[in-house]
């Protein structure tokens, strides 16, 4: 199955090497991986999205603890959460063809950014289902995309502060559920993320 | 002034202490010994070299016996020896490039055994970083999978938090190697040095670091309901400093006790609770025992593949307990019933008071009844045939030494026989590269031993394979003047590689009969005393006289060569699955009884 980690790290050369070094070290593919900046100052935020099996989660983020400078792990797949992917895309399209464009755009609540005589680049933010539908939807339609770009997901809780800084602050729901650990395979969480995921 | 060093000078200066109570500027070069005094070092394993040449250059300012090695996979063997032998953080020094590098080995060694080090390494300057410079490799990057953490200090100002850290990181939690690499100009140029305000972040537990009271409770009913149960004793018990606590949990529940190989020394072999190594080359009655045990408190091990045989028909009626530091460790490889995370001390210490009451006589006594003669106790007793076994040896050299030697050994049948023949009483006795299987490191890692416990007598014992990939160290004994013992267990083969291909490689001996030299002329060669052994009734009297001669002594003991160990498990097969002692032309021979 697909596991979505997020993982605060301390903002310093070569950690990001450290992360997918441990992945690869547990032979855990990688589908996407970002990192970006956080409300605290020197702190990035990491979003894996990799492929293993359901039992292999609490490993795998006993693991991410271990590295010196991660500061947080989080298995936001087994929660309710926002999760959220930006794609570019470059579309051959002329005059003759624009205007069917502009509509799937706004069917799809996608933004043309950039129009040229021969191309255009289309925007679109959402789940991972809706890029896919809008990619389908192009290449059904016989459109050729020209290049694309994704930024791979990223994630975040619904209504729960999943920052430690946080939870010094005051807020005390148990970051970690230990049973996780000793009953990795018995644990039903629901995940409300498949249907918004999965076209 | 001849600025020349004598060969066998230490530098014994006394130390400055106003640099640790008022900040002081120092060169960078100054900043590393300054702040490996200040974490309490005083021995560093070390090879100089381009790129670490400021640092040795400023060593004689300071209270440190530098030991120079002949490789400088040898210093990282010998940190790793000092730190198995004393518990204290091992260091070694190298510099950049080869230096670097030759290291890894010994790193990685230290890596799969959790064993406390920082390894320090010099590189080239920062402004020619990534060009290919002379001797430029990018150690940080190739230590990344074998090192607890390591750094690239560029900097200064850095090296004093950068080395401190190491130390932290090195010794808390499960412990590890921490490499600490910096280049050429942050040792050249100059900073204040501020050794408390280098202090490093305090340790932060892994938060999934718990053994919360309902897990504790799930524990204790599990051990109030066990009519089988069997503690297995991990390194983790000699790391966590809970030699007394896992006796008197014992004690107070009768609760027979099997070790790991590197768990061996954790619990006393002379105890009638301790049933002796477990796995692979394991008696068949330890493994015997935790296949039909019906519960398993594994105290500070991993369930290696070498200890569990077959993962799916491992204790099939067990229920498991595991008392762990590390929580990846959870439910990796064997899948347990309550995983109590934490240090393993605080753990029994909350455990000890809530313990029930056991009779535990009739599981012992069924333990009892499935060693039958099965325990050959005494090989003292069998006649001598006119051959001389690796047992033999092994098992004199632990009676004249009472048991009370640090045996070093490397890695192969000789190792096995060790742990089999040689009874250890006293924690840290035996050191031993158990997860990596390193050859070559008996020798350096003795070496380390010695120079952390000057007062106890060490003893390495290596194969002639083994010795071979590190004995230019002999040398290293020589110039550090220590006495340490060296038998040889010599049967022309790279041993262990020998037997598997006996027994699963139709005897095909493809490349494992070697030539060796003469070891003892090697010795002699070095200025250390030897002797051939050839025959049983002179090992006795040629390890006595290794004993009585106040230098290091080299024994090359000739024994039979085509000798196997066992009990074996093949891999892949089950851990009740023994290939047996053979009971023809083999003198240590158990009638076996029923499996």
């Amino acid at each position: 199955m697909l596991h979505t980690f997020v993982a605060l790290v301390e903002d310093k050369t070569g950690l990001l090497a450290r992360v997918a070094s441990l992945f690869r070290r547990l032979n855990v593919n990688i589908i996407s991986l970002t990192v970006g900046g956080t409300e605290t100052v020197g702190v990035s935020r990491t979003t894996i999205v990799a492929e293993a099996a359901e039992d292999r989660a609490p490993r795998i983020m006993a693991s991410l603890y271990k590295l010196e400078g991660v500061l947080d792990v989080d298995d936001v797949g087994r929660h309710s959460a926002v999760i959220r992917e930006l794609a570019m895309l470059k579309i051959a399209a002329d005059q003759n063809t624009r205007s069917d464009l502009f509509q799937l755009a706004e069917v799809f609540r996608a933004r043309v950014v950039d129009l040229a005589p021969e191309s255009l680049m289309l925007e679109i933010t959402g789940s991972a289902g809706k890029i896919e539908g809008l990619i389908q939807i192009l290449v059904q339609g016989n459109y050729r995309i020209l290049e694309m770009a994704r930024t791979g997901r990223m994630a975040m809780r619904r209504g729960h502060h999943a920052s430690r800084v946080l939870e010094e602050l005051g807020d005390t729901t148990p970051r970690i559920d230990l049973k996780t650990l000793s009953a990795a395979s018995r644990h039903e969480a629901p995940d409300l993320l498949e249907d918004e995921n999965h076209a | 002034m001849d600025k020349r060093k004598k060969i066998g000078d230490t530098h014994h200066n006394s130390p400055d202490t106003a640099i640790y109570t008022q900040p002081t500027p120092l060169t960078g070069a100054e900043t590393v010994w300054a702040t490996l005094v200040g974490e309490g070092v005083r021995d560093v394993f070390g090879y100089p070299g381009g790129a670490i040449l400021p640092v040795y250059d400023a060593l004689r300012k300071f209270p440190i016996r530098h030991i120079l090695v002949r490789h400088e996979q040898g210093a990282s063997h010998m940190a790793d020896g000092y730190a198995r032998a004393s518990g204290r953080v091992g260091v070694a020094m190298a510099t950049s490039g080869p230096g670097a590098t030759n290291l890894v080995t010994g790193i990685a060694t230290a890596m799969l055994d959790s064993i406390p080090m920082v390894c320090i390494t010099g590189q080239v300057s920062s402004k020619v970083l990534g060009t290919d410079a002379f001797q430029e490799v990018d150690i940080t990057g190739i230590t990344l999978p074998i090192t607890k953490h390591n750094f690239l200090v560029r900097r200064t100002e850095d090296i004093a938090p950068a080395i401190r850290e190491a130390f932290r990181i090195a010794q808390s939690g499960r412990p590890g190697p921490v490499l600490v690499d910096i280049t050429k100009d942050a040792q050249q140029n100059t900073a204040v040095f501020d050794f408390a305000a280098a202090a490093p972040q305090p340790y932060r537990p892994h938060p999934m670091l718990s053994a919360d009271s309902a897990s504790i409770r799930e524990a204790l009913e599990l051990l109030r309901t066990a009519k089988r149960p069997v503690i297995l004793a991990g390194q983790g018990i000699l790391h966590s400093g809970a030699m007394e606590q896992i006796r008197t949990f014992a004690e107070r529940t009768q609760i027979p006790v099997a070790c790991t190989l590197l768990g061996l020394t954790a619990f006393p072999a002379s105890h009638p609770l301790n049933l002796g190594m477990m796995g692979m080359h394991g008696e068949s009655w330890v493994n015997h025992a935790i296949q039909q045990a019906d519960l398993l408190i594994a105290c500070g091990m991993r369930f290696d593949d070498r200890v569990t045989g077959s993962l799916s028909t491992y204790a099939p009626n067990a229920k498991k307990i595991h008392i762990e530091i590390d929580p990846a460790e959870i439910n990796k490889n064997v899948r347990v019933d309550v995983g109590l995370i934490g240090d393993l001390k605080e753990i029994l210490e909350t455990l000890l008071p809530r313990l029930p009451g056991r009779d535990g006589a009739a599981w012992l006594h069924a333990i009892s009844d499935m060693k039958g003669d099965a325990s050959v106790h005494d090989i003292q007793q069998l006649p001598d045939n006119g051959h001389l076994y690796a047992a033999h040896v092994i098992n004199d050299i632990w009676r004249v030494t009472n048991g009370n030697a640090i045996v070093v050994t490397d890695v192969g049948q000789h190792q096995m026989w060790e742990a089999q023949y040689y009874k250890h009483d006293s924690p840290r006795s035996l050191i031993t590269s158990g997860g990596l299987g390193t050859m070559g490191f008996a020798l350096p890692a003795a070496i380390g031993a010695k120079i952390a416990c000057p007062e106890k007598e060490v003893w390495v014992i290596a194969g002639d394979g083994g010795f071979q990939m590190t004995s230019p160290e002999l040398a290293t004994i020589v110039q550090e003047q220590l006495k340490i013992n060296i038998a040889i267990v010599n049967n022309g083969y790279l041993g262990m590689v020998r037997q598997w291909q006996e027994t699963f490689y139709e005897k095909n001996y493809e490349c494992t009969p070697l030539i060796s030299p003469d070891f003892v002329k090697l010795a002699d060669a070095h200025g250390i005393r030897g002797a051939h052994v050839n025959s049983r009734a002179d090992v006795i009297p040629t390890v006595e006289a290794a004993r009585q001669h106040a230098g290091a002594f080299l024994i090359d003991f000739h024994v039979e060569q085509e000798d196997s160990v066992y009990p074996m498990i093949a891999p892949g097969a089950a851990l009740h699955e023994m290939i047996r002692r053979p009971k023809k032309h083999n003198p240590l021979v158990e009638t076996a009884t029923e499996d």
